[in-house]
């Protein structure tokens, strides 16, 4: 028998993040927590860039998956501890690899003011990628162009 | 908490006009990865003044929400920092600007991240990384047209004549602010000086720009006193407000 709480997590978890639909929220991390109060299922939420567009999609999207799976719903966003890609799960990582986005290198934290990360391409393995841009068609991802096998493709920086 | 509504409206007010006028690059950029490059710098200036802008209708408790101090204000009652009003100019300009802002708001926010209140406290958590990013990215285009060609390097030194004397308000305290830092919720603005001048003095060298004396600093943002840019500005932010009152979408 599984327990209501599991049952609202796993509605909850399967929702796709709607930029990048090869990803759920739990994959990405930002679905925190779901439990149960007095029958209520409240679902924590943390959103990627203060800025982010999609974050009242997610919202919107975590809250109808709970509704459809028989739960009354109250989402509370939660800021702090800000997210951060640490949080990517490993099979997440390589569901963006698979989709052509090159999954965050290392550990976020400080680096120094001009330093770039060593991104490799998603498509051929390859390490020698050069930046076009810090931002790119979303705000958590940045531009880049493979020299060896020729491909541009999206990094989903570190942060 | 009168203080903190207050010093907490200052700061999403630097945030929200900072980013609104960084969005009017939107589709006028001199490139595309600019023009996708300055909307997602604008998103999160604008997405840190959403959260600040909530925190402090909260905080007001009189029915005011984040719309209603974003776009039912005058500029009187507006308290962003003069230089987050100041006109694009050309792209020098906007880089320059940008810069200076975020070079200052990564360590503050860094410095924000130990304060005993959660709100700031998770702003900060979030922006310290976002403004680590566009000091990267502006203080980077800093030095490639300051050590660039003759036109773009005249260009930058121009655009450091014509910004540098909004800096000093920058690590300005008001009434309120002040307040809260001696309450130790917000850090102190003056203890940012010596991260920002290493930042701006070790760009300014690779850029082969020069920091001019400022004879008369300007100032007055947090007292209401803008400049004649800001009215042209909210007059275009908050023209659906103000033509059809309570619009919805």
């Amino acid at each position: 028998m599984v327990s209501a709480e599991a049952r609202a997590w796993a509605a909850a978890a399967a929702v796709p993040d709607p930029e990048v639909p090869c990803v759920t929220v739990a994959d990405l991390g930002i679905l925190r927590q779901v439990r149960l109060e007095e029958g209520v299922a409240v679902a924590r939420v943390s959103p990627t860039y203060s800025g982010c567009p999609a974050t009242a999609m997610i919202e919107m999207g975590i809250e109808a998956a709970l509704r459809a799976a028989g739960f009354e719903v109250r989402i509370e966003r939660a800021l702090s501890p800000p997210w951060t890609t640490d949080w990517i799960t490993p099979e997440g990582r390589e569901k963006l690899r698979a989709y052509g986005i090159a999954p965050p290198e290392g550990a976020a934290g400080k680096r120094a003011l001009f330093d770039d990360p060593v991104v490799s391409c998603p498509r051929c393995a390859s390490t020698a990628t050069r930046k076009i841009s810090e931002f790119g068609s979303t705000a958590c991802k940045a531009q880049y162009a493979c020299t060896a096998c020729g491909e541009p493709f999206d990094y989903f920086k570190c942060i | 908490m009168p203080a903190l509504f207050d010093a907490v409206l200052e700061l999403a007010d630097d945030h929200l006009i900072l980013g609104h006028r960084l969005s009017e690059w939107c589709g006028h950029a001199p490139m595309l990865e600019e023009d996708l490059a300055l909307p997602n710098m604008a998103l999160d200036l604008i997405g840190t003044a959403r959260t600040l802008y909530d925190y402090a209708a909260q905080l007001e408790g009189k029915g005011r929400s984040e719309d209603d101090l974003a776009f039912l204000r005058v500029e009187r009652e507006y308290r962003n920092l003069l230089i987050c009003e100041r006109p694009n100019g050309d792209f020098a300009q906007t880089m320059l600007r940008q810069l200076y802002f975020a070079a200052f708001m990564e360590p503050y926010w860094a410095a924000a991240v130990d304060s005993p209140d959660a709100v700031i406290r998770g702003v900060a958590g979030k922006a310290m990384k976002e403004m680590a990013y566009h000091v990267r990215h502006a203080g980077e285009w800093v030095i490639r047209l300051g050590d660039g060609t003759e036109d773009s390097a005249a260009r930058m030194q121009a655009a450091v004549a014509e910004l540098h004397r909004f800096t000093g308000e920058i690590f300005e305290e008001s009434a309120a602010s002040a307040a809260l830092v001696a309450e130790g919720v917000l850090p102190a603005r003056a203890g940012m000086r010596p991260a920002w001048d290493r930042v701006i003095g070790m760009i300014f060298a690779e850029a082969m720009l020069e920091a001019p004396e400022v004879p008369y600093p300007q100032t007055g943002g947090r007292r209401g006193l803008h400049g004649e840019h800001l009215g042209h500005l909210l007059a275009e932010m908050q023209y659906l407000q103000r033509a059809y009152p309570g619009a919805t979408w």
